[in-house]
């Protein structure tokens, strides 16, 4: 018997006999109904919380936000999206005020040495935000890949305020996650950490030592 | 637990836990390095339920565990076919051994030499990186609690801080002896320095390895919580993932996994949510520019589907290793976790090693208890970790009678001298001549009576019988 059949079989004639399935109620993890400016302050009191960073923009305001941003940081680059509007409309803005902008059109075998020693900051669209514990909703795609959110030192990230639901029961409720999942979905809820030394919190372990998310009213 | 004799190099005799219990009692950098740690995390779990109906919380929890429990054989069967669906290779291991082999085959087939690794508690369980070291086959952690654990040579701690045991001194020194790092007290600096280390490894890595926190069988998606972004590196950058979890660690839906997360990392760590919630439901498409190229899932057993087999022991299957039973456990904060010589330390691991180990090997870990009931209060999923003590208590000594073939080691704390005692005992309670009798007599000849009763009078002062038994005060009161 193989040991797939030994393990089912095992568990299918438990000795105990039949299991009770209890019912689950998950209204309790039902938050207040925020509106969306307590939503955009509750996201950004988590995400300051834990070293992250929120500057509240507008359609017309978060590119030239993005570009002091980069320029305190002396960032030398910005990988952006090929495809996805915020690549487009930065790399057709034509400012001389944003780093070099480098796009992940390749498979990360052919350059990965590069993004890991090179690239210095990557933005990144997002699918909204929980409000209630500070976390981005990423859906990594073709166009914006996984790595790109983890590798670069700075990771940027434009959160829609429309796009802000309160908790992650609502948002996973609300998108119909259950109908299918990509590859790999992720929550990130501040800049890589660790607190492995003596209980000291120190950033940037192995992935952004900096998170830093543009809200768009 | 895998105990073959190749790689069990790093097998501490788990017998041995009073000689190491007093040994690490008496080492107050033991002491101060674990009561601080404990403190903090136990006031941040506090703070972060503030606001939060807890125990309605704490019985969802309950209740989305043992729903995933009662259907476990037709969920595993559900994740396993929606994994094949989207492209994941499952496999299954009766024991932890198996679970290497089938591990150590991937890797083969790949010619891979060396596995870069997330933090999995069941891999220590399987002793997998002795086991692929004999293989010729290199493995390294790449969280950095389990680097520092894995650079000296040790065994985790703690589950969720593997180590808690070390201060930032001892760290600094054992970088500086392993990896050339200037001494430092400056975490940044030590923090920075692993992370040039192992960004190297993760470029070069041919496997991945890591663990699962929740298995969703509804889409098939593996559901992995970390704050530091090797668990992500480790699924993403090498061409092929490993994950091996216990079987049981499946859930029906992506809707439970919203409700244990809220009360996994708040009772862990104090945080409402790590910073990375990683879900994997495939490796990467054809289209796609980065992600593995191959997972695999490997459910493991070993030992799991035995204790699926009673009603009461049951209930440790639905641990979410929280940690929180040990972050509030006096005796483990007191000894810490290299003393219970188990995979598992604390509260939980005296109800689960049992199990998998027996009874003859594991028989003082139940007893390693003051079972003020601290672990069960807190426990996110409502383990009755005290009533469980004392069950296993029971069957060490006495087993066979109240639960026949439960737990391997029936008896093994059963002593001739105790069995007699209490034995000898039961019979003058039954026969109110001889206990008027002895009652009498023991006390007449109280001065008699030794001072040190065993290991009870270490740290005790032994009891003093009455100079008169109540049945002659209450005779010489005329009532
Ligand atoms: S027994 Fe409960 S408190 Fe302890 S680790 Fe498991 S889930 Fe957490």
């Amino acid at each position: 018997m193989s040991s797939r059949e030994t393990i089912l079989q095992r568990l299918r004639n438990r000795t105990g006999g039949e299991l009770t399935v209890p019912a689950c109620d998950f209204s309790v993890l039902e938050r207040p109904d925020w509106s969306t400016e307590e939503r955009i302050e509750r996201f950004e009191k988590m995400i300051e919380s834990v070293h992250g960073e929120v500057h509240r923009c507008t359609e017309d305001s978060w590119m030239d936000r993005l570009a002091e941003i980069l320029s305190t940081r002396g960032a030398r680059n910005l990988l952006v999206a090929k495809s996805h509007d915020i690549g487009q409309s930065l790399r057709n803005a034509g400012r001389n005020d944003l780093p070099e902008l480098l796009i992940y059109d390749e498979p990360i075998e052919s350059w990965q040495a590069h993004l890991f020693n090179e690239v210095e900051a990557s933005i990144t669209s997002t699918r909204g935000g929980i409000a209630e514990t500070g976390s981005l909703i990423l859906w990594p795609t073709v166009d914006e890949p996984r790595l790109m959110s983890l590798v670069p030192p700075v990771h940027i990230a434009i959160l829609k305020a429309s796009e802000l639901y309160t908790t992650f029961h609502e948002a996973m409720k609300a998108q119909n996650w259950a109908a299918g999942m990509p590859t790999n979905a992720l929550l990130i809820s501040g800049p890589s950490k660790t607190a492995d030394i003596e209980q000291t919190l120190a950033y940037g372990v192995h992935g952004p030592k900096e998170l830093i998310v543009l809200v768009i009213e | 637990m895998s105990e073959t004799a190749e790689h069990t190099g790093h097998h501490i005799d788990v017998k041995q836990f009073h000689p190491r219990a007093q040994a690490a009692i008496q080492n107050p950098k033991i002491r101060k390095n674990f009561r601080s740690a404990m403190d903090g995390l136990m006031a941040k779990r506090k703070a972060a339920f503030e606001g939060w109906d807890l125990e309605t919380l704490r019985d969802l929890g309950a209740n989305i565990r043992m729903r995933a429990l009662a259907n476990l054989p037709d969920l595993l069967e559900q994740l396993e076919a929606k994994l094949t669906e989207n492209g994941v290779k499952v496999h299954w291991a009766v024991d932890g051994d198996e679970a290497c082999r089938i591990v150590t085959a991937i890797c083969k087939a790949r010619d891979a030499k060396t596995v870069i690794k997330g933090k999995s508690m069941v891999s220590e369980e399987m002793e997998l990186n002795h086991y692929l070291e004999h293989e010729g086959i290199e493995a390294l952690e790449s969280d950095l609690g389990e680097y520092i654990v894995q650079l000296a040579d040790e065994t985790p701690s703690h589950i969720i801080m593997p180590a808690i045991h070390k201060n930032t001194g001892e760290i600094s020194q054992l970088l500086h002896d392993k990896t050339g790092t200037d001494l430092s007290n400056d975490v940044e600096y030590l923090t920075a320095s692993a992370r040039l280390q192992l960004r190297e490894k993760f470029m070069n890595a041919d496997v991945g390895v890591s663990g699962v926190n929740f298995a969703v069988a509804e889409t098939g998606t593996l559901c992995l919580v970390e704050n530091e972004g090797n668990g992500r590196m480790t699924t993403t950058v090498p061409k092929c993932h490993i994950a091996v979890t216990g079987i049981e660690k499946v859930v029906p839906t992506l809707e439970d996994v919203t409700g244990l997360l809220a009360l996994l990392t708040r009772s862990a760590t104090g945080q409402h949510i790590t910073t990375y919630f990683n879900m994997i439901s495939g490796p990467r498409k054809a289209e796609e520019l980065d992600g593995p190229e191959e997972v695999h899932l490997v459910l493991v057993d070993n030992g799991r589907s035995s204790i699926y087999q009673d009603d009461e022991l049951l209930d440790t299957l639905r641990c979410i290793r929280c940690g929180a039973c040990m972050n509030h456990c006096p005796v483990y904060t007191r000894v810490g976790g290299h003393t219970y010589g188990t995979t598992y330390p604390g509260p939980i691991g005296k109800i689960l090693m049992p199990h998998l180990i027996g009874l003859d090997e594991g028989r003082h870990l139940p007893t390693a208890s003051s079972l003020c009931g601290a672990c069960g209060e807190v426990c996110p999923v409502k383990i009755p970790i005290p009533d469980l003590l004392v069950r296993l208590r029971q069957e060490s000594v006495d087993g066979d009678k109240l639960h026949p073939a439960k737990v391997r080691g029936h008896g093994a704390k059963r002593g001739t001298m105790e069995a007699m005692i209490w034995k000898g005992w039961a019979w003058m309670h039954a026969s109110p001549g001889f206990y008027r009798f002895g009652t009498g007599a023991a006390s007449k000849l109280r001065a008699l009576q030794p001072a040190s009763a065993g290991a009870w009078t270490d740290y005790r002062t032994a009891p003093k019988l009455a100079a008169k038994t109540l049945h002659q005060r209450m005779k010489e009161r005329g009532q």
